[in-house]
């Protein structure tokens, strides 16, 4: 079960996500990247089955790509990137749904602010300062209550996450040795820390 | 498990008052029994006399909301004037029914001002069987603890201050009762003068 969560801090905003690849007893992957970039300024963290994990977050790559392709350079803001993937999951929804629950982290020159967006697989799209998917969110939502605050630092912000990650650790059920955690600030989406290269095939 | 009218939570009433109307809702977006946010819209305004009220799924809370803007666009645009209460709870109506088979699951209310600056209110089901009062209107998961609460409270005929107070009592009680609604309140007063909006101090439990 995949723990996707996000924390938004003045100027920036952390998603992080395990690193694991597992269907029913086997474990296929420890080193899966579940903090997809979709532009120069936001990535998306996404859970679910690999097949719909994939094919979405790449879908919605592509296509905000392809957006800015045709538009003459012009990016699209989370916002706006937030309202297209809820789109394409409302319109999937009765057809074929994407099962696929994300957490959407941009930060916007323009505007100079940050925005983090829960987004689950019925297409419910919500504007939140902290937020988790997965089981995660039974351990850690009431954590993130607790510590955070406006005006986080970077530095604040990943306490946060270390905080969760280790709350996770003690106590729940699952063990889930990798996390990978990404920053997205004014100069864009950068590793912070992870527990195995996803580059190491 | 539970009803899936029931999976993210909602309480909103509807109240009529002289030449006015007040809409209020629950502000929480659960799934099922865990609390995600504690400011999500379930009132919409349409114009400055008419507000809409979705309870139900939130991702149909939402897609309907766009749909409804759509309606009211395309309205607009061809008969280049506002479509008044009853139309729009009549467009309402027909949008769900057209989903007869395969509904979105929201159970909405309508409440405006008509062209007399009289009210209206009207409330419908999933699939758009509508019923129209001159009273009050509810939705959501609390709607035994919103009509008795109504019921008890409510007088016809109240000026704006008083109505506000009436259904925000009537909302607060209902809510603290109900597990899947509450997390704060925001209350839409609507007279001919313009709208006047309040968030309720209410309990974050």
């Amino acid at each position: 079960m995949d723990t996707v969560f996000g924390v938004k801090y003045d100027g920036g905003v952390i998603i992080a996500a395990d690193q694991g690849n597992a269907r029913s007893i086997l474990m296929y992957q420890k080193n899966l990247d579940k903090v997809v970039p979709l532009s120069s300024h936001s990535a998306l963290g996404i859970s679910g089955p690999n097949s719909d994990l994939v094919n979405f977050s790449e879908y919605v790559q592509k296509n905000i790509a392809l957006y800015e392709l045709s538009n003459d350079g012009m990016k699209l803001s989370t916002h706006a990137q937030a309202n297209f993937m809820r789109g394409e999951l409302a319109a999937a929804l009765r057809r074929g749904p994407y099962q696929v629950n994300v957490l959407l982290g941009g930060y916007d020159a323009g505007a100079e602010s940050s925005s983090l967006y829960f987004l689950d697989y019925m297409a419910s799209l919500q504007k939140v300062n902290y937020g988790c998917q997965g089981y995660a969110s039974s351990f850690c939502l009431s954590i993130m209550d607790r510590d955070w605050k406006e005006g986080l630092t970077e530095d604040e912000a990943i306490a946060i996450v270390e905080h969760c990650m280790k709350e996770l650790q003690t106590r729940f059920l699952i063990a889930q040795p990798n996390f990978i955690i990404k920053v997205i600030d004014k100069d864009g989406v950068k590793v912070a820390k992870f527990g195995a290269d996803p580059a190491d095939t | 498990r539970m009803s899936i009218l029931e999976y993210n939570g909602a309480a909103i009433i509807a109240m009529a008052g002289k030449d006015c109307v007040a809409i209020a809702a629950d502000t929480r977006l659960g799934v099922q029994a865990q609390t995600v946010a504690c400011d999500f819209r379930k009132v919409f305004k349409m114009n400055d006399r008419l507000f809409v009220g979705l309870g139900g799924l939130a991702t149909d809370v939402q897609t309907v909301d766009q749909l409804l803007k759509f309606r009211q666009n395309l309205y607009e645009l061809r008969e280049e004037r506002q479509m008044s209460p009853k139309v729009f709870s009549n467009v309402l109506s027909n949008i769900l029914y057209e989903k007869r088979f395969g509904p979105y699951f929201i159970e909405p209310i309508v409440a405006g001002l008509d062209e007399n600056n009289k009210p209206f209110l009207s409330g419908m089901d999933l699939i758009g069987a509508p019923v129209y009062t001159d009273d009050f209107v509810v939705t959501g998961t609390a709607t035994g603890n919103m009509y008795g609460m109504c019921e008890t409270l409510y007088k016809p005929d109240m000026e704006p201050e008083e109505l506000f107070e009436t259904l925000s009592q009537a909302l607060l009680a209902s809510v603290d009762r109900d597990a899947l609604s509450g997390w704060g309140a925001v209350v839409h007063i609507i007279t001919k003068d313009g709208v006047t909006s309040r968030e309720l101090k209410a309990r974050q439990d």
